[in-house]
């Protein structure tokens, strides 16, 4: 077994660990950042799985974009709770 | 008003199976699961607490019977049942059908022709030392237009659906603008994305370039060099701000790019696929692999991949943010 060998398997453990724990994470925001994570390792295995094209994608659209898109969402959700809340307040002032 | 509204529909819904109401979203069966809200500075068993009193006061307040609390309860054990069946059944048939793969490295047991033409004569017939970007632009270009057009039709329903117009908005568009100009205004003081980004954007834009320019000769290719093109213009707004963005990329110039890219696509590839299906003379002179312009179609088919996903990419983060490309 070379160290290549246990490099690998170290990251598939990893890919299953980061898999697993997005499903127990109670916040959501934790939940993106594994995800994220997530891609990143998937980028160094499809290396070592020698197809360099789609590494380059996963980094750019899995750990990048989707991620980014994913924080933005979860923004917009707080602002409009937020809005929620306070027209909720204003009301009961009411 | 709202409330009052708010109550007569739920005291209408508890007539309604559990079931119906889970499909309009009168309950949510993750709510105490996840939260999307900022990680409060309390304990989770205080946080659980606080929960379990809004909840009860809610429960209290809309008088709901027992009964029907009582059948949510088991509506939400059999969901729980149903959702871990299907993905049992879903693990066991991928790893089924992966222990059914050859090994990795191993000699494929079937013959396959295809394969073996393209890792042969890959080179020769498409003149692209990479032989995944001679696949996908040349071999099966049709598959690749019909992706970036994917990519198009998501963007445009992304439009549909998020684009900020009078028609879907509350408070009115001018206070709209107002509110997303102080916005960016807090955003551009920012020093450390301002000062990363301005370090950070002309390589992520070099590297995206080379990318998409190498396609044909080594790792990447029209969808990953635009991905990171994409990428960079994601970056630049978030850090200088939307103003500065949109002073070059506006609304109408994401639209000409698409469009041109999509049509210059389907009109090369058209005229390819009719010249090679007929057996006429293909005039476009393939070079020699390993040059930059080389390859025949497949660098030209490359930028117009990679600028259609650039915009689109940058098209999605403009209106999952403002609900808007390019501003007013």
């Amino acid at each position: 077994m070379t160290a290549i060998d246990i490099v690998k398997i170290l990251l598939l453990v990893l890919l299953i660990v980061c898999a697993v724990s997005v499903n127990f994470t109670r916040t959501i925001l934790s939940a993106v950042i594994i995800f994220m994570s997530y891609s990143s390792i998937m980028c160094i295995v499809w290396i070592l799985l020698e197809s360099p094209d789609l590494a380059i994608t996963e980094a750019a659209v899995g750990a990048g974009i989707s991620g980014i898109l994913f924080l933005v969402t979860l923004r917009r959700i707080r602002e409009a709770d937020a809005d929620r809340e306070e027209q909720e307040t204003n009301e009961e002032r009411k | 008003m709202k409330k009052g509204n708010k109550k007569t529909g739920s005291a209408l819904s508890i007539g309604k199976s559990v079931f119906f109401r889970w499909l309009d979203g009168d309950i949510d069966l993750l709510s105490g699961i996840t939260d999307t809200s900022e990680v409060p500075d309390i304990s989770r068993d205080e946080l659980r607490k606080t929960q379990n009193q809004k909840v009860r006061k809610i429960a209290s307040s809309i008088s709901m019977r027992r009964a029907a609390r009582a059948e949510e309860k088991s509506f939400q054990i059999l969901y729980r049942i149903i959702a871990a069946v299907s993905c049992m059944l879903l693990i066991s048939v991928l790893l089924y059908t992966t222990s059914k793969l050859p090994e990795y490295g191993a000699e494929n047991p079937q013959t396959l022709e295809v394969v073996e033409r393209y890792v042969e004569k890959g080179v020769e017939e498409t003149g692209a030392i990479n032989i995944v970007a001679g696949m996908i632009l040349d071999y099966r270009a049709f598959d690749t237009l019909g992706e970036s057009h994917v990519l198009f039709t998501a963007l445009v329903c992304v439009m549909i659906l998020l684009k900020k117009d009078r028609k879907n908005m509350q408070r009115g568009l001018d206070s709209y603008h107002q509110i997303e100009k102080e916005h960016f205004h807090r955003i551009s003081t920012e020093s450390i994305m301002r000062n990363v980004g301005r370090v950070l954007i002309p390589c992520i834009f070099v590297y995206g370039v080379y990318v998409l320019l190498n396609g044909q000769n080594g790792p990447g290719g029209g969808f990953s060099g635009g991905a990171v093109m994409g990428a960079g213009l994601i970056m630049a707004s978030a850090s200088v701000g939307f103003e500065k963005v949109d002073r070059y990329f506006t609304a109408k110039v994401s639209a000409v790019i698409t469009v041109c890219a999509l049509g210059f696509y389907s009109f090369a590839k058209g005229y390819v696929f009719f010249t090679g299906a007929n057996h006429l003379e293909n005039h476009i002179p393939k070079g020699t692999p390993g040059n930059l312009l080389s390859g025949g179609m497949i660098l030209p088919l490359d930028i117009a991949v990679g600028l259609v996903v650039m915009c689109t990419m940058f098209g999605f983060y403009s209106l999952f943010r403002r609900g808007s490309i390019g501003g007013k």
